[in-house]
């Protein structure tokens, strides 16, 4: 086995070890610092085999500023830990059953179609040559043929801006209705029932 | 320089396999914590960046990456919105269990 080969599992090892912590750590802010650590070795995967604009894309803008985002919302919200329940024990033999299934089914694909050599049918862009580097490939690609869907992304970018601050923003929520539950168990029968007298034929002023 | 000649292109789509499978099993699992549940969405979108680069990569074709890049502006985006959503459920709920939601309280 190459060296190559080992330096792929040893970083493929990390990167399902960190996936598999993040999800059953139950501490919040470890789940989030062990999915930091899946994107950074999945970006080292991906330098290792040649794509290092998306592995730089990867780190600046998924660890960067999104992983850091969780990291905001999650100190903010304090939450106390033993009060986030998971679900009841006795499912999870068949959710296991059900997560190894749907792997061995994908697996069993894979396995059955690469019989032939993998080709790309259409669409050949740009050859990944080595003189060319990949950024600039990307601009070669990006801002010629796909430039629709690149400001359109930007549109959603800036869609999900607007959401994002109004949501957040004390003015729109302040007129937010809201449960006072010691005013609504310490009602009175003076300040709710009011007993009147009701002439014949007459109505009642409210 | 790249590795494609020792590392064929299998492992990498077993290994978007595993993580696919990992954040959808993280998503049954801990379905009672939002958090949670969005961290595991941000996993099985980091196995499709996975198995996208990898294709692109063997292939010789650069619209693997581009497409990347478009899943990760949107990955980002709905990660913004439902953090947002979050704080809003939080702060009129006190908790972020969706089971012990309930109105009637005292």
């Amino acid at each position: 086995m190459e060296f190559v080969q080992i330096i792929f599992y040893l970083f493929s090892f990390i990167l399902v070890a960190a996936a598999i912590s993040s999800v059953y750590i139950k501490n919040t802010v470890f789940s989030v610092l062990s999915l930091i650590l899946a994107f950074v070795s999945a970006a080292s995967l991906f330098i290792l085999i040649g794509a290092e604009f998306i592995a730089m894309l990867l780190i600046v803008v998924y660890v960067g500023a999104i992983a850091v985002l969780f990291l905001f919302v999650v100190m903010m919200l304090n939450i106390d830990i033993p009060k986030v329940k998971r679900i009841n024990r006795k499912y999870l033999p068949i959710f296991g059953l059900f997560s190894i299934i749907l792997l061995a089914e994908i697996l069993l694909i894979i396995k059955f179609s690469f019989s032939n050599q993998i080709t790309s049918h259409n669409n050949i862009q740009l050859p990944l040559s080595s003189e060319i580097i990949t950024i600039k490939l990307a601009g070669l690609v990006l801002y010629t043929k796909y430039l629709v869907a690149f400001q359109v992304t930007g549109m959603i970018l800036f869609v999900a801006m607007i959401g994002a601050i109004v949501l957040a923003d004390k003015n729109v929520t302040k007129n937010l209705k809201k449960q006072n539950i010691f005013d609504q168990v310490n009602r009175n029968k003076k300040d709710s029932i009011e007993i009147v007298k009701v002439k014949n034929n007459e109505g009642l002023d409210v | 320089m790249s590795y494609i000649n020792i590392i064929s292109i299998e492992n990498f789509i077993i290994l978007s396999a595993i993580i696919f499978v990992i954040g959808l099993s993280g998503i049954f699992i801990n379905r009672k914590s939002i958090i949670s549940i969005l961290i595991s969405i941000e996993l099985l979108i980091l196995s499709i960046n996975i198995n996208f680069v990898a294709f692109s990569v063997y292939l010789n074709d650069m619209v693997g990456q581009i497409f990347t890049l478009f899943t990760i502006a949107v990955a980002g985006a709905e990660a913004a919105i439902g953090l947002a959503i979050l704080i809003i459920y939080f702060k009129n709920k006190s908790s972020i269990s969706v089971d012990s939601s309930s109105e009637i309280k005292g």
